[in-house]
């Protein structure tokens, strides 16, 4: 969007502190939206858990295949395009563990390469389609969405329980933190603990942070968001970002499908279904502008840890109806939107708010202030 | 950056004979342009000169179908931008081309970033950033986000990435078009240390004052022709103009204009305009009357700000600042339908993006403004509109094979006449036509100047834009003139000829306000 | 497949035929009907079974009826800003709890009218045209892309649909009720074709009567073009958008009545997606702008008809959706002007012919 207007004379204008950036702003929001929701989450319940670290820690354990699944969408919405199909091929690829551990007496080990490769072979396809063919990522992702759904159907339409032995070890795998540890009512250690999924996630939390920050791809990701004609004037392969970034949704799809089973190893027809929806909340919610160019995988991962904080509050609100979570995640997903719309507007100089005259005031970089300003500028007309 | 060369006499970056033609269009014919290390050098021309071709064959955007290339001498064939780069010729457009959502330091260094063991090390990124940016003097900081930076300032940025490419060339296309005199002085600070550093700079800009500031030399195309190349401190204002406006060939008779502007005297006029303008215009506050019963041509520049000017009157932008009267009654236009409702009618300059409904037929892009006139709930009836439709088609003489075919099919003349006849249609009693006559064959422009007439006779008051000074000329009984989006002078009667109206674009002597 | 409509006197009629902007979303329509004939050899039977017309023909017309009313604000709602409404599903639910509120009080099920029918229905067309504004309101108050802010509702939506019937899936057993959605009694036709019919013909008058048609496909067009000639684009879009809710709304009521029961779940679950599959078999273009609700109707019926035929090859409900996939994708593929220009080129090697399109390689780069 052109905008020539000039910041730095435009009134009713607030000139954003020197170092933090819309990303930064939003991001702040996040964390301290999360921390606010714990704190009164622990203050609210206090008998129930909430400051035990165990309790903190399965916020993560529980949710590590929505951080993969979150941090896809995030990579596709930064190059500006969108993934819905995530959810699709997380129930996919469970089922497909499921069907593939159910007696044939196949090495658990093989779901690895299965899973990832139903993951990128999604990405591949999809990112081809967005990125060379130049088809909208909305529909594309869409089609992906229903084709994984059907195909579950395809393979099998009942429930298949896994009873794999070295699969199911996996899932029951806990490793413990020793020095995290509250003491119950009755006297046992409550020890917090990771389960090798959420490991994997964190891990490749941190990968993705790094890639992101300090890779030629990683910025090119923000280069095509920001302004695609811009970037591929400065040189980057938009249409090859493009199609990686899809890739890698697919793949990292994959592995929130493999993660997923591992905390629910069974593959339900209806596994996964509205996971897209979730891993785009916690991304928006997490800071990651939909538009493109803005987002931190940090902030996702506080945006996943706030989607299971919610789930795992409202329950104790007395309020048993499994659709109150989603409510409350949608009225933040709101919020946020329309957040990200006022930034947008703002002319891309800061935040722009409607004040009262008298409210006015703020300094500008050259250290006059708001109101000084404008005199000289309206003498200088 | 290229060791400090000395000023040389003969030109290192030589195009010979360039030609290039599109389909239907002869877009340049034989040109030739020479470019200097250490010298900046404005290339200038009205519209469809052929400026923006010659770049794009310049930067390898295009390729010339005649003519060559030299570098100190040496052949030089550029088949991409990439290539032009590669070569040391860099281009700055006007759209700021880098990306908001990045720091500064990212966008100068986007795709060469200082490297740490395999990451990138952005510690010493921002610290180069910082020593770019101090070596020319621009303000701004390295890990700001820039779009948190004025325009000028990315402008400036965006400058600095060409020239940190070792780049002998820098093309700026169009740069001050958004910047206010504070910071087109900055950008100007910074040229002039580029030039002195060695790099040959192309101005393309349509703002004269700033070629005479800080150019050294002019190369005026017209028509894809070229026109000349000139020292700046050897070519008066006039005579660029007056090169740049050129002479037209035409043997279309002679329609009398009553000049009389005392005609007027003691008349309330239909429109007023009191210290006028809007915050998307930039242009500056104006005064202006127009009468019922006569034509007011607007002369100037492209880019003099005449569009501007009369969208702040129809709220096509919507007026911030000063008042605006109908018929002696002060009105507040909030935006086009009301003025519409107070008999204004605007064609706009460019009818492709902000005129025509492309995949409508010829009858429904007639009918809309009258239809938005009357409102959602009144619709016309289906013989109503065809009626219509075909009044105006005879009227104006539309070539179109009936009036349910989609506009987009129409030749541009014809579509500029299903424009007009869409504002006729509303019965307006103010009509803004600008540039009605763009890209139109002779025949059909002369049909709309005579209409232009038969209109003022009516008792319509009709504002004309034009970059044709003879059509002007022609029709109108006042000119108002503008240069670099300020209204500087109006000119009547006596006045009304090409002499006087080259003079006052051109400036540099006495204006009165 | 937006092809103009070339009157020119001198062109075939074939040429004609063919740029039709109808002709697309009928030929679909016959090539499904053909494969519908093949593998149902009774196919045109009708018969008269428990006092309804029924037969394979009927059954289509009667399970598109939700769709074909969804699809027609979903057309709109493309039609001005180029982008799609996805919360039209929740929307359906919405109305319908609000209707089944009104309608059983807090009963959970009751045969019990606790307010007027009419009105009760009024409430759930309401509540359509509220969600429709919030959607209206934020695309074009806000500026917000019409997927990302239909996308609250579609979250939210269902959720907020359950909250409003207590939680609960409530059952409405007056047969009165199910006249919408099955039968009036002694009309051998279902209630639903009557509607939906009726609904179709409704929305063409308000299209053609007033100038909302020629406002959204301007507006859709060409905004800025818009906005010069007086019209008031934010307006139309919101219009558009309310309309849309509506029309949902009223799908919702017609859905519920059919079952006799608010589902929130299950009402309308994926409809969006075959809405926007209808309004592009329709020949619409996907990007605004020009618009037929006849091809849009012709396109949700014709999707009906693939359903019914997978349905007799014994295709699940829920595998159906690898065909729907990747009957879009091939869609979309073939109309996409990448895709054309790489078969323009193709074609024109093949014939080696020189097109006037010589010149445009050069400007491409």
């Amino acid at each position: 969007m052109k905008d020539n207007r000039k910041t730095a004379t435009a009134p009713n204008q607030i000139i954003k502190r020197k170092g933090m950036s819309n990303a930064g702003a939003l991001l702040l929001i996040t964390i301290s939206l999360f921390v606010l929701l714990y704190v009164i989450s622990a203050i609210l319940f206090a008998d129930s858990n909430f400051a035990k670290y165990s309790v903190f820690f399965n916020l993560i354990n529980n949710k590590a295949y929505l951080l993969m699944l979150a941090l896809g969408v995030t990579v596709v919405l930064i190059t500006g395009s969108i993934d819905i199909s995530v959810g699709g091929v997380t129930g996919l690829v469970s089922m497909v563990i499921a069907t593939m551990l159910a007696g044939s007496g196949i090495s658990a080990l093989w779901v690895i390469p299965v899973s990832l490769g139903i993951g990128i072979a999604f990405g591949i396809v999809q990112g081809f389609l967005v990125a060379y063919m130049e088809i909208q990522p909305f529909i594309v992702t869409l089609s992906g969405m229903f084709f994984a759904r059907g195909m579950i159907s395809v393979i099998n339409p009942e429930s298949v329980p896994i009873t794999d032995q070295l699969f199911t070890s996996w899932s029951n795998a806990k490793m413990y933190i020793p020095f995290l540890y509250n003491v119950r009512g009755n006297g046992t250690l409550d020890v917090a603990y990771l389960t090798p999924a959420a490991i994997v996630a964190i891990l490749i939390l941190i990968a993705l942070i790094i890639a992101l920050k300090k890779t030629k791809f990683g910025r090119s990701l923000y280069a095509v968001g920001g302004n695609p004609q811009s970037a591929l004037l400065m040189g980057v392969n938009v249409k090859r970002t493009k199609f990686m970034a899809h890739v890698l949704c697919g793949l990292l799809a994959g592995i929130g499908g493999l993660l997923f089973t591992l905390f629910a190893p069974s593959g339900n027809p209806g596994n996964g279904y509205g996971y897209e929806i979730d891993a785009i909340s916690s991304s928006v919610i997490g800071g990651v502008m939909l538009n493109g160019g803005v987002g931190l995988p940090i902030g996702t991962f506080f945006g996943v840890l706030i989607n299971s904080l919610i789930e795992r509050v409202v329950p104790r609100l007395g309020i048993v109806d499994a659709s109150w979570p989603r409510i409350i995640t949608s009225a933040f997903l709101f919020v946020f939107i329309v957040l990200q719309s006022v930034f947008a507007s703002a002319g891309k100089g800061g935040v722009k708010l409607r004040l009262p005259a008298w409210l006015r005031f703020s300094r500008r970089k050259d250290g006059h202030t708001q109101i000084e300003s404008e005199q000289a500028d309206r003498r200088s007309a | 950056m290229n060791t400090i060369q000395q000023e040389q006499k003969n030109p290192s970056l030589t195009m010979n004979g360039i030609g290039k033609s599109f389909p239907g269009v002869r877009a340049l014919h034989d040109v030739d342009f020479y470019l200097r290390r250490g010298e900046i050098h404005a290339l200038m021309g009205e519209n469809g000169a052929g400026k923006s071709t010659l770049i794009k064959v310049l930067t390898g955007v295009f390729s010339m179908d005649t003519g060559s290339v030299r570098l100190d001498g040496d052949p030089l064939l550029i088949r991409s931008p990439q290539d032009a780069q590669r070569h040391g010729i860099s281009t700055v457009y006007q759209e700021v081309n880098l990306c908001p959502n990045l720091t500064v330091a990212e966008n100068l260094f986007l795709g060469w970033e200082p490297r740490k063991m395999g990451l990138i090390d952005w510690k010493q990124m921002n610290l180069k950033a910082a020593e770019l940016l101090r070596e020319l003097n621009i303000s701004a900081d390295p890990t700001a986000q820039l779009d948190s930076c004025s325009i000028a300032i990315q402008q400036m940025i965006a400058i600095a990435r060409a020239v940190n490419t070792e780049c002998s060339f820098l093309i700026l296309d169009e740069p001050t078009s958004s910047l206010d005199a504070d910071e087109v002085e900055q950008l100007f600070t910074l040229m002039r240390q580029l030039k002195d550093n060695g790099v040959g700079i192309i101005f393309i800009t349509h703002f004269i004052e700033q070629v005479y500031e800080v150019c050294d030399r002019i190369t005026v195309l017209r028509n894809g022709e070229l026109v000349g190349e000139f020292e700046v401190e050897k070519l008066p204002r006039l005579a660029l103009v007056t090169k740049m406006m050129g002479k037209e060939i035409d043997n279309l008779s002679e329609l009398s204009v009553d000049t009389d502007e005392s005609r007027f005297e003691g008349e309330i006029p239909i429109v007023e305009a009191r210290n006028l303008t809007s915050d998307a215009s930039k242009v500056a506050p104006f005064d202006l009357k127009m009468y019922a019963g006569e034509v007011v041509g607007f002369g100037g520049l492209l880019g003099s700000g005449r569009s501007e000017l009369v969208r702040a009157i129809y709220g096509a932008d919507k007026a911030t600042q000063g008042q605006l009267l109908i018929k002696g009654k002060n009105v507040k236009i909030k935006n086009p339908l009301d003025a519409m409702k107070h008999g204004m009618a605007y064609l706009p300059e460019d009818r492709k993006v902000d005129g025509i409904f492309e995949d409508l037929s010829v009858r429904e892009n007639i009918i809309i403004a009258l239809q938005a006139k009357h409102g959602m709930f009144k619709r016309m009836s289906r013989k109503e509109m065809e009626k219509y439709a075909d009044e105006y088609i005879a009227l104006l003489n539309i070539k179109t094979s009936n009036i349910e075919t989609p506009i987009k099919t129409l030749s541009g003349g014809n579509q500029q006449k299903v424009i007009l006849a869409r504002w006729l249609l509303t019965n307006p009693e103010f009509m803004i036509l600008d540039e009605p006559t763009r890209g139109i064959d002779v025949g059909t422009k002369t049909e709309i100047q005579k209409l232009i007439l038969k209109l003022a006779g009516e008792g319509k008051s009709v504002a004309f834009i034009s970059s044709e000074m003879d059509e002007m000329l022609r029709t109108c009984s006042r000119m108002v003139v503008m240069r670099d989006r300020r209204k500087v002078r109006e000119l009547t009667q006596g006045q009304l000829n090409q002499n006087t109206i080259m003079r006052t674009i051109a400036g540099g002597e006495e204006d009165n306000e | 497949m937006n092809n103009s409509i070339e009157e020119h006197a001198s062109k075939p009629f074939i040429k004609r035929l063919l740029g039709h902007r109808l002709t697309f979303p009928l030929v679909v329509l016959l090539v499904v009907v053909i494969q519908n004939i093949i593998t149902t050899p009774n196919f045109f039977d009708i018969s008269i079974r428990n006092g309804f017309l029924s037969g394979y023909i009927p059954n289509i017309l009667d399970e598109a009826s939700e769709l074909v009313i969804v699809t027609l604000g979903m057309t709109l709602v493309i039609a001005v800003s180029g982008g799609v409404d996805l919360s039209v599903g929740a929307v359906m639910a919405i109305a319908a709890s609000f209707c089944g509120l009104m309608l059983n009080g807090a009963e959970y099920r009751t045969d019990v009218f606790h307010n007027p029918y009419g009105l009760a229905l009024l409430v759930g067309l309401l509540g359509g045209g509220l969600c429709g504004a919030f959607n209206g309101f934020l695309v074009s108050r806000l500026k917000i892309q019409p997927m990302i802010a239909t996308l609250i509702l579609y979250t939210a939506g269902r959720s907020i649909a359950k909250q409003i019937t207590h939680g609960q899936t409530i059952y409405i057993m007056n047969p009165v009720y199910k006249y919408l959605g099955v039968q009036i009694p002694g009309v051998p036709i279902r209630t639903t074709i009557i509607i939906s019919v009726s609904i179709v013909i409704l929305v063409v008058l308000l299209v053609r009567l007033t100038s909302l048609g020629l406002y959204v496909q301007s507006v859709g067009i060409n905004n800025s073009a818009s906005r010069l000639v007086g019209l008031n684009s934010r307006r139309v879009t919101f219009m558009a958008f309310v309309l849309c809710g509506v029309l949902a709304g009223a799908a919702g009521l017609v859905g519920s009545s059919s079952v006799g029961s608010v589902n929130s779940g299950e009402l309308g679950l994926t409809i969006e997606m075959d809405a926007i599959l209808a309004v592009a078999l329709g020949g619409n273009n996907l990007f605004g702008g020009k618009f037929s609700i006849a091809g849009s109707v012709i396109g949700a019926y014709t999707i009906q008809a693939i359903t019914t035929t997978l349905y007799a090859m014994n295709v699940r409900a829920d595998q159906l959706n690898v065909f729907k996939a990747i009957i879009i994708i091939v869609i979309i593929v073939a109309s996409s002007p990448v895709f054309k220009e790489k078969i323009t080129r193709m074609t024109r090697t093949v014939f080696s012919r020189k097109v006037s399109l010589g010149g445009l390689s050069d400007e491409r780069q």
